[in-house]
């Protein structure tokens, strides 16, 4: 099937242009780095001189809880930036340097040609993401407790499906225009309304938003299920990528 | 092999294609010729399915563009204007690449990929990346990514426009070997190359076909005898073919710097009055010859551009 063709030459791209390398080292340093400064930072706070006597002793000790929130908080702001960042070309690019034409007039469907450059991100941001995992469960290991890998685990499946979101998203904003620029102004509105309506009392908790509190809740066992949020967030990502392909079966190139 | 119908294609307020028909008969080496903007790369596009009509029908080895555009990629190669590729890529890699979506084995993917880097010259640039290839290497490696499934069709839109003369030539005598395997369509604004290469010639202006036909024929039909001659200086050039220009026996003139050709349409007159105005008029002549008349004059004639000074 032409599909595996086409991302076996996107996974290729994303190897040769180093796309995979920036994703990889980004998510790999702040896995590793968010237990460190959630142990760090009291220290640091408590090192600043002239601080007030028995202000430092207000400072609360670490614990788990905070490297886990500093984890998911790193990783949910610089993966959706780099969702962005990564997706925002894949199309326009290619159809404002004539590749995309080139492309399809050999045998080849619309529909491959923009699911592939969906799967390739997706493939990059998991393995991206497992590596982020792996450092950041053996640091908090170190520097506090075992994480329970399975809720670890949860939890990092639902940052997933919430950076799937935005890439589905991002591409069809990709798909939408013509130039990169557009796409990467498009695309960020669309970041900002997601987040705005994800961020309102009641509506927000179908948001992907609610996906990152969700698996806060799990790692640290207090699990607050947001199945609602999960379903809208599979929902969005096959109406993105469905809206996408309706555009771009019908666009000249 | 090639059927266009009554093809109209609008973009916005703009009449790209006004009721285009052309016929390609199988196994020819057709010349699309026309001036810029009139229509002859929407023609091609819309044969490759990049773009898509507003009216009319088109059909390519039987298949209709519209029915099933898959199909047709497996049986029409083409060569845009200017090609592009992933800066990325080798051109190994991009053949390769394109045979799997073609459907070939291994062992075709690397004899076809070796085969074509051979006929385009460039088998020693296949290892390299092609972000940093010249427009003319682009171009060759375009003509290989048409050829990588031996297609029926090969479209062709201005394939040598990049190219140095020797390039060129090269591209075009491989052109003409195709003439066996494939049929070709194509567009160029050169029209020695079309003259070289072309048994069948269309012409095409403000999106309609104003005739095609045998190349022979066609310069039969058309073609009026021409003269030309090179003066010492422009300042001549551009009096003697002021006067020229409003002589009843002339039909065009044209003059680029110190050559001034004319087509005629009683030769008998010109031959007698032609040097005689020379003469007349103290023309410092370098050189006078009756020429061949040309597909140029013909174009000129037929696409209402001769150039009257």
């Amino acid at each position: 099937m032409n599909f595996f063709i086409v991302l076996r030459k996107e996974l290729m791209e994303q190897w040769r242009t180093k796309r995979l390398l920036v994703i990889l080292a980004v998510m790999a340093i702040f896995g590793l780095i968010s237990p460190l400064l959630a142990k760090l930072t009291p220290d640091l706070l408590k090192s600043i001189p002239d601080m007030p006597a028995g202000l430092a002793d207000l400072i609360p000790e670490p614990t788990l809880t905070d490297a886990v929130l500093q984890y998911v908080k790193n990783l949910e702001q610089f993966g959706i930036l780099l969702a962005l960042l990564m997706s925002m070309g894949s199309v326009a690019q290619e159809k404002e340097r004539g590749t995309a034409a080139m492309m399809l007039t050999h045998p080849l469907s619309r529909a491959a040609f923009l699911l592939a450059k969906f799967a390739a991100l997706a493939v990059t941001f998991t393995l991206s993401l497992t590596v982020a995992a792996l450092a950041c469960w053996y640091y908090t290991l170190l520097l506090f407790e075992a994480l329970p890998w399975d809720s670890f685990l949860a939890l990092n499946g639902l940052m997933l499906v919430g950076f799937f979101v935005y890439i589905a998203a991002t591409i069809l904003c990709s798909t939408l225009v013509r130039s990169q620029g557009a796409a990467a102004g498009l695309a960020f509105g669309a970041l900002v309304l997601i987040a705005g309506i994800g961020s309102l009392p009641r509506i927000g908790t179908y948001f992907p938003g609610q996906l990152f509190n969700w698996g806060v809740g799990l790692a640290l066992g207090a699990a607050d299920p947001a199945w609602p949020a999960l379903w809208v967030s599979l929902g969005l990502i096959v109406t993105f990528l469905g809206i996408a392909w309706l555009v771009f079966r019908r666009q000249e190139l | 092999m090639i059927q266009i119908t009554a093809l109209h294609k609008y973009y916005g307020s703009v009449h790209a294609l006004d009721g285009l028909d052309m016929t390609v008969e199988a196994g020819t080496v057709y010349g699309f010729l026309g001036p810029n903007g009139a229509g002859k790369t929407t023609a091609l596009r819309i044969l490759t399915g990049l773009a898509r009509p507003t009216a009319g029908r088109a059909s390519v080895a039987g298949v209709d563009l519209v029915a099933d555009g898959r199909v047709l990629s497996r049986r029409v190669g083409y060569l845009p204007e200017e090609p592009a590729f992933y800066p990325w890529m080798t051109p190994s890699e991009l053949l390769d690449h394109l045979g799997r979506l073609h459907g070939l084995s291994s062992a075709e993917r690397s004899r076809q990929t070796r085969e074509l880097l051979d006929l385009v010259h460039m088998a020693e640039a296949g290892k390299r990346r092609i972000g940093g290839f010249s427009r003319g290497m682009r171009q060759r490696l375009g003509l290989a990514a048409a050829l990588v499934h031996n297609p029926e069709v090969l479209l062709l839109d201005e394939p040598v426009s990049a190219l140095d003369p020797l390039g060129r030539k090269e591209i075009l005598d491989l052109i003409e070997d195709l003439r066996d395997q494939c049929t070709v369509l194509m567009s160029s604004h050169i029209l020695a190359d079309v003259e070289r290469v072309c048994g069948v010639v269309g012409i095409i202006a403000r999106g309609r076909m104003i005739i095609q036909s045998p190349r022979e024929k066609l310069m039969e039909s058309y073609a009026r005898p021409a003269f030309e001659f090179e003066t010492v200086d422009a300042a001549s050039a551009l009096r003697w073919a002021d006067w020229l220009k409003v002589q009843p026996w002339a039909a065009a003139v044209r003059l680029e710097k110190v050559v001034v050709r004319i087509t005629v349409n009683d030769i008998a007159r010109a031959r007698q009055e032609l040097l005689a105005s020379a003469v007349a008029q103290e023309i410092p002549l370098r050189r006078f010859e009756e020429v061949r008349p040309s597909l140029e004059d013909i174009f000129l004639q037929l696409t209402d551009r001769e150039t009257t000074l």
